[in-house]
C-alpha cells in the first residue's frame, strides 16, 4: 500500500504528453506528428535508461529471475532435487531437524541448503516460489492495468453520469481498508484456486490508483487539437478514445504499471506470509519466510535466501520504475 | 541628459550578461545588455518571451536562476549592484528596487492574507517596526492601489480577490516600502483587457505621485507605449534596437521591431497620438543603438 | 463548516455501510458453516439447528445483516426464553474460539496497536521530515543521491524479512536489545519499552523513505513557485523565506497522507504484530485468519474501516485550518 501513495504523489508531476506539432499545423497532421514524436520518445528512453546503471542492474535481475521461473523444472532437474522432496540425510534429527552442515546446509548436493524439519531443497523451492511470485504479480499488473485504463478510459473521455459512477467506486475502493479485507476474503474462501483468486482480489482493489491518473489525463488530452480533429472528421468515442487518446498515455502506463509490480510482489509475498496465500505444499517465498520464523535464531539462512531473492525482485522493479519515471518526466519537459 | 555622470543615473545597466552552464557548453540568456533609466523615468523593455527580458529584471535583482552566472555592470545610483554580497543584495530587493510579477495568483503566497504578505515585505526593511504599525501601513498601501474597503480586505487571502485586484496587491506590496525603481513583469498580461487598462492607469498614476522609477517589461508594444518614454527593444537575449517611444513607432530600424509593431492591433491610432506627442523634447538614449 | 463536516460524516456512514455488507456477504456466502464449527466434536443435529437459532443464522442473509448492523448501534439478544445473552451497545458478536465479544476483545488490544503506531509514527515523520529537508537542500549532491538510493532500498524490504533480519542481528548475534518477554509497562518499563523499539523501527522504515520521497518533491516543487520568487524579490531572509513560504506549503499535503496512515496502523499491524509476537488488534486479526474465528475477522475489518473514514474526516477538517483556500470554499 504504501509505495503506491508515493508513487501516485509522484505520477501527479506525469502531467503533460508530448507537445510538439500542435501548434500552427494543419490539425490532422498533428495527430501524426504527436504520434511520431511519442515513438521517437520510446527510443530515446531506452537509449537513456541504458546508460542507467541502477536501471540496468534491476532489469538485469528480473530477467534472470523471469528465466529462472521459466526454466524451473530444467534447472531441478540439473540440481538433482524436486521441491516436495524430503532428504532426511540432510537433517539431523538428535538437533529437532537442523540441517546438517554451515550456513543451512549449503554445499554441492543442495546448493542453497535444506529446511530444517523436513530437509527440503531450498533452491528448489527458490526456483519454483519465483513462478509464483512473477506469475501472480504479473497476471495482477496486468490485470490491473487493464481494468484501470479502460475505467479511466471511460471515465474521463464520456464523463457525466459514466465518470460519477466510476469516480465513486474508486473512492470507495481507495477507502476499503484493503489489505484487511483481502485477507479475510481469502481466508473465508477455499483453498482450491488460490493464485487466481489472489490476481483477482488484488486487481480489484489496484486498478483505482492507476483509473485515476488515466482519468485525468484522459480529460485533458479530450480538449486537444487532435482529438477535436478526429471528432470533427467523424470518428466514433471508441475509436477516439483507442486510436487518439491511448497512445498518448503508453508512457504514463508503462510507468504505473512497472511501480505497481512491487507492491503486487510484496502484496503476494505478504499474504502467503500470513497465511493465506498460496496454499502449501506448493512453494512462495512469503511462505518460506513464515516457515523460517521459528528458526530464525538457529538457522539464519533459512529467512536469508528467500528474503534477499524478494527484496532484490521489489527493489528491481522499484528502480527500473522511479528511473523510467525520470526519464519519462524529463522527456515531457518536466 | 547623457549618463556620463553615474550618480544622477538611477538605474545604470551596462554590459549585462546572464550565461548558463549547459551540458552543450555556456548559453547567454542576456548579452551584453546595457540600459540607463533617469530618476522617475520609464523605460520599456520589449521582445518575445524567450527573448530574455524578464531574465534581464531577475538579473538586476540579483535573482537570476542558481544555474546561471551574471557579469557586467548593474549601478543603483551609482552603487554596484554586480558583486554585492547575499545580504547586502537583499537589503536592495522590496526596499530600493521593488518587483511586480506576472501572474499575480501564482506570486502570492496562498497560505497568507495579503495583509501579512505586505507586512513581511515592509517590516523586512524596517526593523523595529511592530506588526500592528505594519498593519497599518499594509492597509494605506491597499488603499493606495484604490482597493475598497482596505481595512476589511487586508485579512483576506489572494484566491479571495479578483485577478486585477490581486495585480494590485502585488502593487501595493511594492510600494509599501516607498521604492526608488519599481520593475513591472508582464503586469497585465494575465490580466483582462479592461483590466489591463486599470492597471497601467495605476502604475502611470503611481508614477506620477511618487515619483519612482519604472522599468516595464512586456512583450505588447502598445502597453509601453502608454506609459515610457523610452524603449528597449531585445530578441535572443540582445538589445536590436533602443529609442524614445515615437521615434520606435515611427521609424523602427530593426526588422524585428517592424513585426512587433505589426502584431499591434491598435497601431495607427497609437501613432496618432503619438505623432501629437512627438515634438516634445524628449531625448534619445544616450547608449549605443 | 457544520454542513461540510455532516456531509462527509454521513458519506462515511456510506462507506461503513459498504464495507460491513461485502464483509458479511464474504462470510454469509463462501464460509462454512459456523455452528458446524462451534459445536465442536460432541455434536447433534439437534445442537447445530440450536446454536444457530441462537446465532440468528437461520434467518434470511438480510435479516442476519440487519440485526448486526442494528447491534452494532443498539445492541442486541441473542437466543430466547431461559438462555439469552446481552450483548451490550457496540456488540460486534462473540468470537467462535474464546466465547468472548468481540468489542472487548478489541478495546483491550487497541492501546496495544496505539502505541506501535504511535512510536512508529514519531520515527517515520522525524526521519522522513529530516531526510526529505535535508534531501531537498542539498539537491544534487553525494547526500541527496545517497538518501535517495537509501529510501529505494528501505521501500523495497518487506518488513518481515527486516524484522526477522533485525531480530537475528540485534538480539541473537550482537545481543543490545534483549528477547522480547510479555511484561507490564508498571511492572518493568525498561523491558517494555524495549520491547517495542524493533517492532517500531520495522514499521518507520517503510513510511520514512516514503515520506523522504513525499517532502523531497513537495519542497522542490514549492521552491520553483513563483510566491517564493516573490519572497525574495521582496528581500525576505533566507529562514523566513524556508519557514513561512517554503515549508508550510510543503508539509501540508504530508499531513493529509499522514492522517490516513496513522489510521490505518491504528487498527492493527498485522504482519509486525504477529513476527514480533505483539498482542494487539493485528495479532488477534492473523490469529482469527488462522482459526477462521468470523465475528472477530469482521470486526477487526470493521474497525479498520471505522479508523480509515474517521482519519478521512480528521484529515479534512485539519486541512481545512491548514489551507485557507479549502476553508472558504468549503
Amino acid at each position: 500500500m504504501m509505495p503506491s501513495q508515493t508513487d501516485l504523489t509522484a505520477a501527479r508531476t506525469t502531467g503533460s504528453a508530448v507537445e510538439s506539432g500542435t501548434g500552427d499545423t494543419a490539425e490532422a497532421p498533428a495527430a501524426d506528428q504527436a504520434a511520431g514524436a511519442l515513438r521517437a520518445g520510446a527510443g530515446g528512453t531506452w537509449q537513456a535508461l541504458r546508460h542507467d546503471v541502477g536501471a540496468m542492474l534491476g532489469l538485469g535481475y528480473i530477467v534472470l529471475v523471469t528465466l529462472v521461473a521459466i526454466f524451473a523444472p530444467v534447472l531441478t532437474s540439473i540440481s538433482g532435487w524436486t521441491p516436495y522432496e524430503f532428504d532426511q540425510t540432510a537433517i539431523d534429527p538428535n538437533l529437532g531437524g537442523m540441517p546438517i552442515g554451515p550456513w543451512g546446509g549449503m554445499g554441492a548436493e543442495h546448493w542453497l541448503g535444506v529446511e530444517p524439519g523436513s530437509g527440503r531443497d531450498i533452491f528448489a523451492r527458490i526456483v519454483y516460489g519465483a513462478r509464483v511470485s512473477m506469475s501472480i504479480a504479473l497476471s495482477a499488473t496486468a490485470l490491473t492495468t487493464v481494468l484501470g485504463v479502460s475505467l479511466g478510459l471511460v471515465a474521463g473521455y464520456f464523463g457525466g453520469r459514466v465518470d460519477l459512477v466510476i469516480s465513486r467506486i474508486m473512492d470507495f475502493l481507495m477507502a476499503f481498508p484493503a489489505l484487511i479485507f483481502m485477507i479475510a476474503v481469502l481466508s473465508a474462501l477455499p483453498a482450491s484456486n488460490r493464485s487466481g483468486l489472489l490476481v483477482v482480489v488484488i486487481s480489484v482493489f489496484g486498478w483505482p490508483y492507476l483509473a485515476r491518473i488515466v482519468r485525468g489525463q484522459t480529460m485533458s488530452l479530450a480538449q486537444r487539437e487532435f482529438v477535436e480533429a478526429a471528432r470533427a472528421a467523424g470518428a466514433s468515442g471508441t475509436r477516439i478514445v483507442f486510436r487518439e487518446i491511448l497512445p498518448n498515455l503508453r508512457s504514463t502506463i508503462i510507468v504505473m504499471s512497472t511501480l505497481a509490480v512491487p507492491g503486487y510482489i510484496g502484496t503476494e509475498a505478504g499474504l502467503s506470509f500470513l497465511g493465506v496465500g498460496v496454499v502449501p505444499p506448493a512453494p512462495s517465498w512469503g511462505q518460506m519466510i513464515a516457515a523460517s520464523v521459528k528458526w530464525y535464531a538457529v538457522d539464519p539462512a533459512y529467512f536469508v535466501v528467500p528474503g534477499v531473492c524478494l527484496f532484490l525482485l521489489v527493489l528491481s522493479f522499484t528502480v527500473l520504475g522511479d528511473r523510467l519515471r525520470a526519464v519519462v518526466d524529463a522527456q515531457e519537459g518536466r | 541628459m547623457t549618463t556620463e555622470t553615474p550618480s544622477e543615473a538611477l538605474l545604470q545597466v551596462r554590459d549585462l550578461t546572464v550565461t548558463f552552464a549547459t551540458p552543450r557548453g555556456p548559453l547567454d540568456a542576456v548579452r551584453s545588455l546595457d540600459l540607463d533609466l533617469e530618476p522617475g523615468g520609464a523605460l520599456g523593455i520589449v521582445g518575445e518571451s524567450g527573448s530574455g527580458k524578464s531574465m534581464t529584471s531577475l538579473a538586476i535583482m540579483g535573482l537570476q536562476p542558481r544555474a546561471a552566472r551574471r557579469t557586467g555592470s548593474v549601478r543603483l545610483r551609482g552603487q554596484e549592484l554586480v558583486g554585492m554580497s547575499e545580504a547586502e543584495l537583499r537589503r536592495v530587493r522590496g526596499d530600493r528596487v521593488a518587483m511586480v510579477f506576472q501572474d499575480p495568483l501564482s506570486s502570492l503566497n496562498p497560505y497568507y492574507t495579503v495583509g501579512l504578505q505586505i507586512e513581511e515585505a515592509y517590516r523586512a526593511h524596517r526593523p523595529g517596526v511592530t506588526r500592528r504599525e505594519a498593519h497599518k501601513v499594509a492597509i494605506a498601501a491597499l488603499e493606495r492601489v484604490h482597493i475598497r474597503d482596505a481595512a476589511v480586505r487586508v485579512n483576506h487571502y489572494p484566491h479571495q480577490f479578483s485577478g486585477g485586484m490581486r495585480q494590485r496587491v502585488m502593487i501595493a506590496m511594492a510600494l509599501s516600502t516607498e521604492p526608488e525603481l519599481l520593475i513591472a513583469d508582464e503586469p497585465t498580461t494575465a490580466l483582462d483587457v479592461t483590466v489591463q487598462a486599470q492597471i497601467l492607469d495605476l502604475l502611470q498614476e503611481i508614477r506620477h505621485e511618487t515619483g519612482t522609477g519604472l522599468v516595464l517589461i512586456t512583450h505588447d508594444l502598445a502597453v509601453v507605449s502608454e506609459i515610457t518614454d523610452h524603449i528597449v527593444v531585445m530578441k535572443d537575449g540582445v538589445c536590436v534596437e533602443r529609442g524614445a517611444v515615437e521615434q520606435i513607432f515611427t521609424s523602427p530600424q530593426h526588422p524585428y521591431t517592424q513585426a512587433l509593431l505589426d502584431a499591434v492591433p491598435r497601431i495607427d491610432d497609437e501613432i496618432g497620438e503619438l505623432r501629437a506627442v512627438a515634438p516634445s523634447a524628449t531625448p534619445t538614449n544616450g547608449g549605443p543603438a | 463548516m457544520p454542513r461540510f463536516l455532516l456531509t462527509r460524516i454521513s458519506s462515511g456512514l456510506v462507506v461503513l455501510l459498504l464495507v460491513c455488507l461485502f464483509t458479511y456477504l464474504v462470510f454469509f456466502a463462501l464460509s462454512p458453516d459456523p455452528a458446524v464449527q462451534i459445536c465442536g466434536k460432541n455434536c447433534t443435529p439437534e445442537l447445530i439447528d440450536q446454536i444457530r437459532a441462537n446465532l440468528g443464522l437461520d434467518q434470511p442473509f438480510w435479516t442476519q445483516f440487519f440485526l448486526f448492523v442494528v447491534g452494532i448501534f443498539a445492541g442486541r439478544t441473542y437466543g430466547d426464553g431461559a438462555s439469552t445473552v446481552d450483548c451490550a451497545a457496540p456488540c460486534l458478536g462473540y468470537s467462535f474460539q474464546s466465547s468472548q465479544a468481540v468489542w472487548d476483545m478489541i478495546v483491550q488490544r487497541l492501546p496495544v496497536s496505539a502505541t506501535v503506531a504511535v512510536g512508529a509514527a514519531v520515527l517515520w515523520l522525524l526521519a522522513g521530515l529530516v531526510g526529505g529537508l535535508l534531501s531537498a537542500v542539498k539537491e544534487g549532491t553525494f547526500l541527496d543521491r545517497f538518501t535517495t538510493g537509501l529510501t529505494l532500498t528501505s521501500m523495497s524490504i518487506p518488513n518481515y524479512v527486516l524484522a526477522l533480519v533485525l531480530q537475528y542481528v540485534l538480539v541473537v548475534q550482537l545481543q543490545w536489545l534483549p528477547f522480547p518477554q510479555a511484561v507490564a509497562f508498571a511492572d518493568d518499563p525498561v523491558q517494555w519499552f524495549l520491547n517495542f523499539v524493533m517492532p517500531w523501527i520495522v514499521l518507520a522504515v517503510g513510511y520514512a523513505a516514503a515520506y523522504t520521497r513525499l517532502t523531497r518533491a513537495n519542497v522542490l516543487d514549492v521552491l520553483r513557485e513563483n510566491y517564493v520568487r516573490t519572497a525574495y524579490a521582496k528581500g525576505l531572509p533566507q529562514s523566513l523565506i524556508w519557514r513561512r513560504h517554503a515549508l508550510r506549503p510543503a508539509l501540508t499535503p504530508v499531513v493529509t497522507i499522514f492522517g490516513m496512515d496513522f489510521a490505518g496502523l491504528l487498527g492493527g499491524a498485522l504482519i509486525t504484530e504477529t513476527v514480533f509476537g505483539i498482542n494487539g488488534v493485528g495479532k488477534m486479526a492473523a490469529d482469527s485468519i488462522a482459526r477462521n474465528d468470523q465475528p472477530v475477522i469482521m470486526g477487526v475489518t470493521l474497525l479498520a474501516g471505522f479508523l480509515v473514514v474517521v482519519g478521512n474526516i480528521v484529515v479534512d477538517v485539519v486541512y481545512t485550518a491548514i489551507d485557507p483556500r479549502v476553508r472558504v470554499n468549503a
